[in-house]
């Protein structure tokens, strides 16, 4: 087995396997918590807001919106992109973990892959709701149909449909098969008739046998190995939403990998945020540790370079090219114009503030992780927001020009995926182990074979 | 089941069994499958697809009793003329006080719905205003239209209101009291013969002719300079220098159709012809005329007297005349003059002023020029501006004093456009018996005993005669729709009448006008023929007028000066509004969504101010003010603005008018005063304040520069006389450098294309109403405009160049490109948008799922949203929510669900109606033959439709011309609409 050098310690403390299991199934046992129960309420109130929101936009029409003759989409895309993106992370660990073999991913992909999965149907949600009439979204795949209408196949909403049908069916593939031995452990576990019947179906008839662990180990790597291009494909697909467009500041090659890092980036930082949220509630700081956070903090520094030469790049490129719609667009609207304050959050907030972790000190602390993952995915936000709306609102003819805000239906289907996230995620956590069991106790070895580096950890 | 089913309908045929059995026994099958479903102790594969059957069925038949009812009825007996699906033209005349124009109505299946300018008439030349175009709207506007006849709010039967009303007018005849008819301008030749045999019938009735905006003055200074009140007919397309003096010829005054055509005329430059009129225009606000002029003068309305002035002086010196101490002022009027003169008989020098004086003062320049019978005719003058200011002024104090017993308003409402809005209402209220013939509400109906509501002029026979020696007729294009009754009917009715109008008038142009004709033998067909042209015209002596009383002049500027030194401080301006006019159709939703071209600004009024005056007082768009106790209105900051000086247009603030038109905005005619013998729409603005509060206008462009874009390009005609491509350099360089990886695409048959006139083009904005009233475009409303929705498929943007006090202004229609490589199609993931073969750029409503990529794509930002059901629905309360307003409707052109992306097609509906008839005739379509509706609008010409692949179209020909560029085409997108460029004569 490949080690690399930043598989230190991953799991603290001597424990044996099965003190590994109780601690991990902890969560799924026993009567819900006080502030399970709050954060489902919660959930549940930013859901019925979104439910509201989206009941007026399907009955009423999407005049509801903010949107106008100009900027035709608005916070609907910001949202669904900036979904998309947090999305990423999930695949993104599992493929570091069974693909490049880091293994310091195993006890974070779980987790990662379920927000994967809330994520992307959050954002699956706003590509179909921003339709003029959603009930006639089956127009949009190619079934065969007695008027012989084919979708259009240069489309890239068509690709869009496409990329993120397979990302949702990969992901959610991927994250329930990876948590089928748990779901057999907490079959063999219980004592309760009913849950021993759900999780004895869901757990597919798993034996723990060496042979169902080889078929098992082959199927997710192979599964892995499949998953890695979507990856990529989802997030640049989405960019070419824009890039296949001709407007200024859409219409630009570098779109395709600065969405893609985007999206690792804002992923990353959610799965931080979330972790970090997660550690507090349960007892899991033994497998998720500080060496975890301290490897995401440092791909979210490099992160923020790459975005920031990204950001760079496009104002070069818009100069260099000498077509004043460009050149406009970058420095005339988002540089110094109407969208300059969202523009500078979106600097300050992915190329400038994440450097904080070249210092080791920012690294360690549990609170400017925290808070830096936060104002990572407020500046991805603002991102999107840029890119989308400053080229639509000011594009090449003066006379359309509008200005561009949201109505109060915007902000309650935003809130509203927050609640669908939230509940989705709190589910998550009440019935499936929130950390791959099976994936960590091969795990809890691999500081025991390093001495000193076990040392180095405590 | 089949078995069972046919047996029983022999039965039921033979009467042994009723239908409710039938259905009895089938219900009875149902309960068997379910008693049987009961009876088995395992469900079987059989049952649950009985069960699946039976919920399909039911499921089926309950939503199959929600069918919309649709109420289309056939006709019994098929009236031989008329083809379902096709199109029956009448000719007829809109006129509306000063305004006439020749019209061709379209009917489809029983309904008007469509106003187009009749090719015939040779006043108009088939042109229209947006006015004209939209009042089809007006004659289905059930909310505002009396549907039957009231007697203090109570309605009443036709005959018993005759009878009481014929009753107390014989009454006030005996006893000799004065009754008073109070009527705009009428144009009808017919209708004043009518009611001057009433005026015999009723003795003691006197006619009071009085327009709300009123030409009169210049009838009037023709009688105080030449002796004899004629109204000239104005020439500018035989004018090569054009002075105005606030005249916003183009937009609002006299006849803007006529001299939007003449102007275009004088517009219109190609290589044969590098020549073109020079435009020069005084003016205190930004007028749509000034807007078009090549040089522009801004100054407040006493400065402009002060030009007028020291121009007359300077022309009567230049002319070897006397001349007076003029005022000195900031303009170099000697060498206007010598301009003038070195034009001589091909100048045209205009003013709007109101004063008798200044419009003798404008006559003697045009004197002095040599203008007349050249660009001012008077051999055949012009029958407008019969008004007479102080008539109505007269009336109203004697009415105010109870000296009239009765006093009828026809088409006529003095309660809202009197200046002095408490005199009006005392008279009203003290006069015995007031009649008003309103077909429309109104402000002075409302007030008035009876309500005798007069047909639309859709549904009226009528005739008109705007220019001596020129008819034309108006025919009801539709029966009444509701209980009205034409007021030529109702006056003939109380006359003693037996016959109709429609007799009448037939009578009247066989006695009158059929011995003016030798082409027509005999009378009916005459009649016939002139019905079916809409126009007759015939040679009439012209007048000649005596020789120029210079002494009129010299005594008109004493007053002049007076007037002047009167005015001090900030001063203001009423005008009439380019699309409301004076708020007659107020109620008319798509006129109170034109963008005015100029500002932008939709469904409201606001006092102009230039940007200095609002940087020294403070003033920022929106903010209200209060004029005395007049007028509280907000600002809106206009470059362009005379300094110290507001403009205010008129025809809003109606409270009257029907849900569309109530209150919206502020009324404008208090501020009017009369002064002598006419009222004056200018003067002393008087003490004003901020009010405080704030307004959010509601615009359809708010970024007015190109910020240095090649959007629309300008050049000068001197430039143009040295390179016809001057102005459009970049286009050669755009041809030179575009590639293409892939194959040009070709068109065969047709390849239609529009090209656009910057130079004809004077934003007037017809073309939009016309294509609203074709395409069956919403109206959306103050709100969705002010959130940017407004739904036209074509608007006419508007950018300013040069310095905020006195920039440049330019005009661009933009429609759908129809891209040949059109970067909406290719985003569409459902193929709702395609290209034809023709080169059209379409849309399947059907398919169009709304993701709105398409708008995002389009550069040129054409394609409109349906963001909301805009008809049938409360939230949108405009023609389309009601079911009178929804007969206005093409039927050709689909009305657009809530949802799906629209845009100008073209007029594809038409394009087809023209191929077919070809196809019919079995020949090809000829150049001209399809028109699409802003084509057919537009007054000046500058609209030209038609297939690339006939190289003998004029289109075919225009794209070849060195001035054609098409928008961004630096994108490659392949426009099928191209623009020439904009050429101004500036003086150098």
């Amino acid at each position: 087995m490949i080690s690399t050098s930043i598989d230190q310690t991953l799991v603290k403390g001597h424990k044996n396997y099965g003190q590994i299991t109780d601690e991990l199934l902890a969560n799924t046992e026993g009567r819900p918590p006080l502030w399970w129960l709050v954060g489902i309420a919660l959930g549940g109130l930013m859901l019925a807001f979104g439910g509201w929101a989206m009941y007026t936009t399907v009955t009423v029409g999407l005049g509801t919106w903010g949107l106008t003759n100009s900027v035709a989409w608005g916070w609907d895309i910001v949202n669904f992109v900036w979904w998309i993106g947090i999305g990423h992370a999930g695949t993104a660990f599992t493929i570091f973990f069974l693909v490049f073999r880091q293994k310091w991913a195993g006890s974070i992909n779980r987790s990662a892959e379920a927000m994967t999965v809330f994520a992307v149907m959050c954002a699956g949600l706003f590509p179909l709701i921003h339709m003029g009439r959603p009930w006639l979204a089956f127009f949009i795949l190619p079934y065969p149909n007695t008027r012989l209408m084919w979708v259009n196949f240069n489309s890239p909403l068509f690709w869009d449909v496409l990329a993120i049908s397979t990302y949702l069916i990969m992901s959610i593939t991927l994250w329930y098969l990876g948590m089928v031995p748990d779901l057999a452990t907490i079959r063999d576990r219980t004592k309760n008739k009913l849950r021993k019947t759900i999780y004895g179906i869901f757990s597919l008839g798993w034996d723990g046998s060496l042979y169902t662990y080889n078929r098992y180990e082959t199927l997710l790597k192979l599964l892995g190995g499949l998953a890695a291009p979507l990856v990529i494909s989802v997030h640049t697909i989405v960019s070419l939403n824009l890039a296949m467009s001709v407007l200024p500041g859409w219409h630009a090659t570098i779109l395709p990998p600065y969405f893609f890092v985007g999206a690792i980036f804002s992923g990353f930082a959610m799965v931080l945020t979330l972790m970090i949220l997660m550690r507090k509630v349960f007892n899991i700081s033994d497998f998720v540790t500080e060496k975890h956070f301290d490897n995401i903090a440092h791909v979210l520094k490099y992160g923020s370079l790459v975005i920031g030469l990204a950001y760079a790049t496009e104002l070069f490129v818009a100069w260099y090219s000498g077509v004043e719609y460009e050149i406009y667009t970058f420095f005339n609207a988002r540089v110094t114009g109407s969208f300059s304050t969202a523009f500078w959050i979106m600097v300050v907030c992915n190329a400038i503030v994440p450097q904080v972790f070249w210092f080791k000190k920012a690294r360690k602390s549990i609170l400017s992780l925290f808070v830096v993952s936060v104002i990572i995915n407020i500046g991805m936000w603002y991102e999107r927001y840029v890119i989308l709306i400053s080229s639509l609102a000011e594009d090449f003819l003066p006379s359309s020009w509008t200005v561009y805000k949201p109505s109060i239906v915007d902000i309650g289907i935003y809130v509203g995926t927050f609640g669908l996230f939230t509940i989705g995620m709190l589910l998550f956590v009440r019935f499936i182990p929130v950390i791959a069991i099976n994936e960590v106790k091969p795990l809890s070895r691999i500081g025991k074979e390093n001495k000193k580096t076990e040392k180095h950890g405590e | 089941m089949m078995k069972n089913n046919y047996w029983k309908s022999i039965e039921e045929k033979e009467g042994k069994e009723s239908m409710e059995e039938m259905q009895e026994q089938q219900d009875s099958s149902m309960m068997e499958i379910l008693a049987n479903e009961s009876n088995n102790k395992a469900s079987s594969r059989r049952d649950f697809l009985k069960w699946c059957g039976i919920s399909f069925v039911s499921a089926t038949v309950i939503s199959a009793c929600e069918n919309p009812v649709k109420k289309a009825i056939p006709y019994l007996t098929q009236p031989e003329e008329l083809t379902p699906g096709k199109g029956i033209w009448y000719a007829s005349t809109y006129q509306n006080g000063n305004e006439y124009c020749p019209i061709l109505v379209k009917n489809r299946d029983g309904r008007p719905i469509k106003i187009e300018g009749n090719y015939s008439s040779a006043i108009t030349g088939g042109g229209t205003t947006a006015r004209v175009q939209a009042s089809i709207l007006t004659l289905y506007d059930n909310g505002a239209r009396y549907q039957q006849p009231r007697k203090n709010g109570q309605a009443i039967a036709w005959d018993e209101a005759d009878r009481e009303i014929m009753a107390q007018l014989k009454a006030f005849s005996a006893q000799g009291r004065k009754m008073a008819l109070v009527t705009p301008t009428l144009l009808s030749p017919a209708t004043k013969a009518l009611i001057s045999e009433a005026q015999e019938a009723f003795p003691g009735l006197e006619v009071v002719t009085w327009d709300p905006v009123s030409p009169e003055a210049i009838r009037k200074a023709h009688l105080e300079s030449f002796g004899n009140a004629v109204f000239p007919e104005y020439r500018f397309d035989k004018a090569k220098l054009i002075v105005s003096f606030g005249a916003d010829f183009l937009g609002s005054w006299i006849s803007p159709a006529v001299h939007a055509r003449q102007y275009a005329a004088t517009r219109k430059i190609s290589q044969d012809k590098p020549e073109m009129s020079r435009h020069i225009q005084f003016e205190s606000r930004m007028s749509l005329t000034g807007a078009n002029a090549d040089e522009r003068i801004p100054v407040k309305p006493s400065e402009q007297l002060n030009i007028l002035m020291a121009l007359y002086n300077a022309m009567a010196r230049a002319t070897g005349n006397t001349g007076i101490d003029g005022p000195n002022v900031d303009y170099d009027v000697n060498a206007l003059a010598r301009d003038i003169l070195a034009n001589r008989g091909q100048s045209l020098i205009v003013s709007d002023h109101q004063s008798t004086e200044s419009q003798v003062l404008v006559n003697a320049i045009n004197a002095m020029a040599g203008n007349y019978n050249h660009t001012l005719l008077t051999g055949n003058p012009l029958m407008t501006g019969m008004g007479d200011d102080t008539g109505l002024e007269q009336l109203v104090s004697q009415m105010e004093e109870g000296q009239y017993a009765a006093v009828m308003f026809c088409n006529s409402n003095p309660a809202y456009h009197f200046h002095n809005q408490e005199k009006i209402a005392r008279a009203i209220s003290n006069t015995e018996l007031t009649i008003s013939f309103a077909s429309t509400r109104d402000e002075t109906a409302e007030t008035c005993t009876y309500i005798l509501p007069d047909n639309h002029y859709l549904e009226s026979w009528n005739d008109a005669m705007f220019k001596e020696g020129h008819y034309s007729l108006t025919q009801p294009a539709i029966h009444r729709l509701f209980d009205t009754r034409q007021m030529q009917d109702t006056l003939l009715t109380w006359m003693g009448h037996d016959n109709d109008f429609h007799s009448w008038l037939k009578e009247y142009w066989s006695t009158n006008l059929f011995g003016k004709q030798s082409r027509y033998p005999d009378r009916e067909s005459f009649w016939m023929h002139s019905l079916q042209a809409g126009v007759f015209e015939h040679p009439v002596s012209p007048v000649v007028l005596p020789a120029i009383r210079t002494a009129a002049a010299t005594e008109a500027i004493q007053k002049l000066r007076q007037h002047v030194a009167q005015n001090t401080g900030t001063e203001f301006l009423v005008y009439p509004h380019l699309s409301l006019y004076d708020g007659a159709c107020a109620n008319n939703p798509w006129l109170q969504e034109l963008p005015d071209p100029v500002t932008s600004v939709v469904w409201d009024n606001f006092a102009a101010v230039s940007p200095a005056f609002a940087k020294a007082n403070n003033l920022s768009d929106g903010d209200e003010i209060r004029v005395g106790n007049k007028i509280t209105i907000p600002v809106l900051i206009q470059p362009g603005q005379a300094d110290d000086c507001m403009s205010i247009a008129l025809g809003y603030g109606r409270t009257q008018a029907g849900k569309a038109g109530d209150l919206v905005g502020s009324n404008a005619f208090p501020l009017i005063r009369m002064d002598g013998t006419t009222r004056l729409f200018d003067g002393q603005l008087g003490a004003w304040e901020k009010a405080g509060s704030r307004h959010r206008f509601a615009r359809t462009q708010t970024h007015f520069s190109m910020e240095g874009r090649p959007i629309v390009r300008e050049s000068t005609l001197d430039k143009y006389r040295k390179d016809p491509a001057a102005g459009n350099e970049i286009r050669a360089y755009h041809q030179k450098y575009a590639l293409t990886l892939y194959p040009e695409d070709t068109f065969e048959g047709h390849h239609w294309v529009l090209m656009i006139d910057l130079n004809a083009c004077t934003g007037c904005s017809t073309c939009v109403i016309a294509c609203q009233s074709e395409n069956n475009v919403p109206v959306v409303g103050k709100d969705e405009v002010r959130r940017r929705r407004i739904m036209h498929w074509m608007r006419i943007d508007r950018y300013y160049n040069g310095e905020t006090d006195n920039p440049g202004v330019v005009f661009q229609p933009v429609m759908c490109m129809h891209c040949d490589h059109a970067p909406c199609e290719s985003v569409c993931p459902v193929a709702a948008t395609t290209h034809s073969v023709a080169g059209l750029n379409q849309i399947a409503y059907n398919r169009c799922v709304g993701t709105k990529y398409c708008i995002n794509n389009c550069p040129y930002k054409v394609r409109r949203f349906n963001w909301f059901a805009y008809a049938n629905n409360k939230a949108f309360d405009y023609h389309k929510n009601s079911e009178f307003g929804r007969m206005v409707l093409n039927p050709d052109v689909t009305v657009r669900e809530r949802g799906v992306v629209e845009k100008c097609s073209f007029c594809v509906q038409r394009i087809q109606e023209g191929k077919l008839n070809a196809k019919n005739e079995r020949r090809k379509v000829n150049d001209g033959e399809i028109i699409p509706a802003c084509v057919q609008g537009c007054p000046a010409g500058a609209l030209v439709f038609g297939d690339l692949n006939d190289k003998n179209s004029k289109a075919a020909s225009l794209i070849e011309d060195s001035r054609n560029y098409h928008l961004l085409e630096e994108f490659h997108t392949l426009p099928s609409v191209g623009y020439l460029t904009k050429i101004r004569n500036p003086k150098v």
